[in-house]
């Protein structure tokens, strides 16, 4: 069992190779970088040191989104070709539980991973390590931060909140939650494209023509589309 | 005996998902384009980022379609093209992305094509070219005078200084209140009528450019000027007269550019190849002249992948080959290789 795994939903650009129950190899970067550029060959140069080809490959998992849509669609299409021609499962796993699950294993309490979505909006879910594994309190969603954060205070629960984006957002969550918001450490702050990994191990693998990102938004002009469509039928 | 080349071409540069297969070059195995007109015609032209997201849904679903259609396998495929730009950035990743998969899952050369250099290479797929040639490349997005005086070697003589000709074609079906893509409407309203309102030609004199936006501009001012009197101006016969003006630049350049290049071949290529009116004046233009007149059938116009497999084949046997770093360039120039 070999397992690609590759995240490109974000900045951090991220490929692991795990066999077994060992990560054999993970490259990491967290850079405003072009990904589409970087990603085929981290995953080439990830492979030849591990001494892997492409028909070592058992599944891919992918990092499906939230993010920048650009960049998940890379990822994605990267991943979706890899499964198809090389006849292999392809798994997806949210973005943010990627980023909730390295944090999350040694943190009694939830944990809200954050990647900014401009105007004081954030993609976030709320996430919890329990009896082994990740769990999902809150679904992935589009967020104001400031309607997020009152809500993770009515939990009277300690939240840790995780991700480079942080930062951006940090004054809203520490006004409404005082002491139980928890800041990540610098080093916890990517994406762990071993942790995607290991999410996907043992999930079945998804029909790969169908596979499309999570975006959690539609397009702004399909968005448009509709609202006036509903306008029409609604007189 | 040489075996067979065997070119898998993929284009996703704006919104049809393609991928098809051709041998040597010349002779196609497998064409498959996925639309995605109907989608986009609820918002009055392309969308990119919704044109996106489609490629991402179908591409998979046409390469598999592809290797089937051939009744080939990935091992058998020499290598694979794909549309490196122009087009729309997000677009075209998704195909950039999906051949370098492919091309590192089955280690397989990846070569990069020009979107045009495809279009004027899906003539070869009707009859073998004979160089020096001028191909006129008239699409959505391009107007273009290309010189080759060899395989590979592309020299743009003349191109665009504004609006491309399928794109004026497409502003000027809006002011006439027509669906989305409006190029096919203007072309059928203009064979019912005449030619009878009086439109610039936009010569721009010692130039092989084009410019088409003042023509555009004067169509628009034609209708308000005559909502503004009150008058009634029959639609046919409006789009009969930016026709006939569209048409009357685009010849006389090809047929100047011809006579002063000595070319042996005149390609005619890209999605406003498929106008009928275009289509008759040319041919009328080159019927006494010793110069063969190529223009493909219909659906080697619009765009599709036969066409960069085919571009891709002669890239290939020149040497151009892509890394796994390949990106999309979404104002790529054509180049010229020697
Ligand atoms: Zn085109």
């Amino acid at each position: 069992m070999t397992i690609l795994a590759i995240d490109t939903s974000n900045n951090p650009l991220g490929v692991a190779l795990l066999q077994e129950d060992q990560v054999i190899g993970e490259y990491i970067t967290n850079l405003k970088k072009n990904h589409s550029i970087r990603i085929m060959p981290a995953i080439q140069t990830l492979m030849e040191d591990c001494e892997k080809q492409p028909t070592d490959l058992t599944k891919i998992v992918v990092a499906k989104g939230p993010g920048s849509y650009t960049g998940v669609r890379i990822g994605v299409t990267i991943a979706k070709t890899l499964a198809w021609s090389l006849n292999i499962p392809l798994v997806g796993i949210s973005s943010l539980e990627v980023l909730a699950a390295a944090p999350a294993r040694r943190f009694e309490g939830y944990v809200s991973p954050i990647f900014d979505a401009r105007r004081g909006q954030v993609y976030t879910g709320l996430y919890r390590f329990e009896n082994g594994r990740l769990t999902t309190v809150e679904p992935d969603q589009l967020a104001m931060a400031v309607d997020w954060a009152p809500k993770l205070a009515q939990l009277g629960q300690a939240v840790l909140f995780v991700g480079n984006d942080v930062p951006l957002h940090r004054k809203v969550f520490e006004e409404r939650l005082g002491s139980k918001a928890i800041f990540a450490n610098p080093t916890e702050q990517n994406p762990r494209p071993a942790e995607l990994a290991w999410l996907g191990k043992d999930k079945p693998g998804e029909d790969v023509h169908t596979f499309v990102p999570n975006y959690i938004r539609l397009a702004e002009a399909e968005a448009k589309w509709l609202e006036k469509q509903g306008k029409t039928l609604n007189g | 005996m040489k075996k067979d080349l065997l070119i898998l071409g993929i284009e996703t540069s704006c919104d049809e998902t393609a991928a098809a297969i051709t041998k040597n070059g010349r002779e196609i195995i497998a064409n498959v384009v996925a639309s995605q007109i109907e989608s986009h015609k609820r918002f009055g032209g392309v969308v990119p980022e919704i044109a996106s997201r489609h490629h991402v849904e179908q591409i998979t679903i046409v390469i598999e379609a592809a290797l089937k259609q051939a009744n080939v396998t990935m091992s058998e495929i020499d290598a694979i093209a794909v549309t490196e730009g122009p087009g729309l950035v997000g677009a075209l990743l998704i195909g950039v992305n999906a051949a370098k998969a492919l091309a590192f899952a089955h280690q397989k050369p990846l070569v990069p094509v020009h979107h045009i250099a495809g279009h004027i290479y899906a003539n070869r797929l009707v009859t073998e070219l004979q160089f020096p040639l001028l191909a006129l490349v008239v699409s959505g997005g391009h107007t273009e005078l290309v010189y080759m005086k060899e395989h590979g070697h592309f020299e743009v003589i003349g191109e665009t200084r504004d609006d491309a000709a399928g794109e004026a074609y497409d502003k000027v079906a809006r002011v006439l209140n027509m669906p989305y893509p409006g190029g096919p409407h203007i072309d059928r309203l203009a064979h019912e009528g005449s030619p009878v309102i009086d439109l610039p030609r936009p010569w721009l004199e010692g130039s092989y450019d084009f410019s088409f936006s003042g023509l555009k501009s004067a169509v628009i001012n034609t209708v308000h000027n005559a909502e503004q009197r009150g008058e009634a101006i029959a639609p046919e016969d409006l789009a009969a007269s930016f026709q006939a003006s569209v048409v009357d630049v685009l010849v006389k350049k090809t047929v100047d550019a011809v006579a002063e290049y000595g070319v042996k071949q005149v390609l005619v290529a890209g999605g406003v190849a498929a106008n009928k009116g275009l289509r008759s004046a040319l041919e009328e233009a080159f019927s006494g002249l010793d110069v063969e007149l190529v223009i493909p059938p219909l659906s080697f116009c619009t765009d599709n992948a036969a066409m960069i497999a085919a571009a891709g084949s002669v890239m290939f046997e020149k040497g151009v080959r892509a890394d796994l770093s390949l990106n999309a360039i979404p104002g790529l120039e054509i180049e010229i290789f020697n």
